[in-house]
């Protein structure tokens, strides 16, 4: 869908993007992440044009994104920024239907399409259709602002630090919607970000920059098992390793079936990590698990988190 | 416009009233100023002068209106963008000249007539224009610039959409006050041959008849008053981004 062929680009002599090479394939969600520097935004920027590289290729398609003409291919990825960027002076449904108003759709499939894109982003549209962005909450703006990412149904998704802005609850809530729309939509998406947790937590994929070059380039799991070098392994953090270990599985994984338990059940879907955490709150060894529709599943062991992955 | 109380609505009646009422005041001029012969300016009438003040006014603000935000709009652009510098200078130069000292200069260059008062009228309001429309385009948040190239508009739709609609608070009270120093401006026109609401208070001037000052002066301040009312009810109207409930 998306490859990047021996692509530099320089600022002031200054190599922001060092030869680098990249395929992304169709319904992935590809992370880059990175320090600040390490060239991530640059290389986001590069795919829908907002910055020309300098040398190699970048394709879209198959073709070369200078073939196509900027706004052409702006038009066909959506764009979400962490500064969000809505225009103050057009009101929610006006903003989300930027892109649908730019490739002239009729007013009734852009206010179906707008309608459609606030529940599924969890914005009641009868409330929030009208509303001007200084109105919204930061959380509810970057929420309009994925929506009008997503509002030409996009081939691409293109993400700059989305959620950097936000509180931990709005952004962990919006990750989620994130996971969700992915799942659902099977949609491509590059998401730019400095948090490794985001990054674990989303990405089909991870891609560790630096110094425009890439560190390593894998999925969430083996960038946690099998880090390529020590700077890896710093990013990451040590110290927290493990838990962004437990954070990989789910309960499910690890529950015994039909097995009883005292106490409140947690969700079948709850990451090891988010169980861990469960248990050391309750001082408990043991807890009952329950699936997605509320029945008991069965109960999972403190040491069952440690089954598997050392 | 309609509502009693309305400022706008009291000014604009008072104005309409003086400039087709004066000749009624004709008695109490003649009783405040028993010394003069002829106690009412009654070589024009005051709605004719009325008229030709606000037509003058009109026309060399719509040239300053566009022609500031032509300058304004280049300035801005990559293209232009190396010409700011300059054009700030001359803005800044230009407001420190006084207007009457635009005037004469007018005069030797283009002579005597509408013309010249026109074409210095023109030349005086774009200042406080084009300083707006520079300040009003470089206000737009660079997020929201960033967000307009992200979702693929071209550099036409960027401007028209977002940029120009988003400056227009600002461009607007530059545009108020240089319509509202032309209306004071456009009388001093009269001293070029401009037929405008300050001939009655130059020939009043320059024949010691006080009345014919008070009555152009009267006439002039409330067309100021009237326009500046009606500006500021422009300024709310384009005031329609919400601010009530809710910040950033």
């Amino acid at each position: 869908m998306i490859e990047l062929r021996e692509v530099s680009k320089a600022y002031g002599g200054i190599l922001a993007i060092d030869g680098l090479s990249l395929a992304i394939g169709r319904g992935e969600l590809v992370a880059l992440i990175g320090a600040s520097g390490s060239g991530k935004s640059t290389l986001l920027k590069m795919i829908n044009r907002l910055v020309e590289h300098d040398r190699g290729m970048v394709l879209f398609q198959g073709e070369q994104v200078r073939s196509f003409r900027p706004e052409d291919l702006r038009r066909r990825m959506g764009y979400a920024i962490q500064s969000i960027g809505l225009f103050p002076h057009w009101n929610v449904a006006r903003n989300i239907a930027t892109v649908p108003m730019l490739l002239g759709w009729t007013a009734a499939r852009i206010a179906a399409r707008v309608d459609e894109l606030l529940a599924l982003l969890g914005l009641d549209p009868a409330v929030y259709r009208e509303r001007y962005p200084q109105q919204l909450s930061g959380g509810q703006q970057q929420r309009v602002g994925v929506a009008r990412a997503l509002a030409a149904d996009p081939e691409v998704l293109l993400m700059d630090e989305p959620f950097g802005a936000l509180d931990p609850v709005n952004r962990l809530a919006l990750q989620q919607e994130l996971a969700r729309i992915h799942r659902a939509s099977g949609k491509t998406i590059v998401l730019v970000t400095h948090d490794i947790d985001e990054a674990l937590r989303l990405a089909t994929r991870v891609v560790l920059l630096h110094h425009g070059r890439i560190v390593q380039d894998g999925t969430p799991m083996q960038l946690l098992a099998e880090p390529a070098n020590d700077g890896v392994s710093d990013f990451i953090g040590r110290g927290d390793l493990g838990l962004r270990l437990l954070g990989q599985h789910t309960v499910a994984e690890r529950v015994r079936i039909g097995e009883a338990a005292d106490g409140e059940a947690i969700a079948a879907t709850l990451s090891l990590r988010e169980a861990l955490s469960v248990f050391v709150a309750r001082h408990t060894d043991r807890l009952p698990v329950i699936d997605g529709v509320g029945r008991a599943l069965g109960a999972i062991h403190f040491a069952d988190l440690l089954r598997n992955n050392g | 416009m309609s509502r009693p109380r309305d400022p706008l609505c009291w000014a604009f009646a008072a104005l309409l009233l003086l400039a087709f009422g004066m000749p009624a005041l004709k008695p109490l001029f003649a009783a405040l100023f028993p010394a003069l012969d002829r106690p009412l300016y009654e070589q024009d009438s005051f709605v004719a002068l009325l008229l030709a003040h606000a037509a003058i006014v009109l026309a060399s603000s719509a040239l300053s209106l566009i022609a500031g935000l032509a300058a304004g709009v280049f300035v801005t652009r990559p293209a232009g963008r190396e010409f700011r510098p300059l054009v700030e200078t001359l803005v800044a130069v230009g407001q420190t000249v006084p207007p009457v000292a635009v005037l004469a200069i007018a005069v030797p260059l283009i002579g005597f007539g509408a013309l010249p008062a026109l074409i210095a009228l023109a030349l005086y309001g774009l200042l406080p224009i084009l300083r707006a429309a520079v300040a009003g385009l470089e206000s737009v948040p660079q997020a929201v610039l960033d967000a307009a190239d992200g979702v693929g508009m071209n550099a036409a739709q960027r401007l028209w959409r977002i940029e120009l609609p988003l400056a227009v608070p600002v461009l607007l009270a530059g545009v108020r006050s240089s319509v509202i120093i032309n209306i004071g401006t456009a009388a001093v026109a009269s001293t070029v041959g401009a037929k405008t609401l300050g001939s009655p208070i130059i020939v009043g001037l320059s024949g010691f008849n006080t009345a014919y000052v008070i009555q152009g002066a009267l006439v002039v301040g409330l067309l100021a008053v009237v326009t500046d009312l009606g500006f500021e009810r422009l300024g709310r109207r384009f005031e329609r981004v919400p601010n009530d409930a809710g910040l950033r």
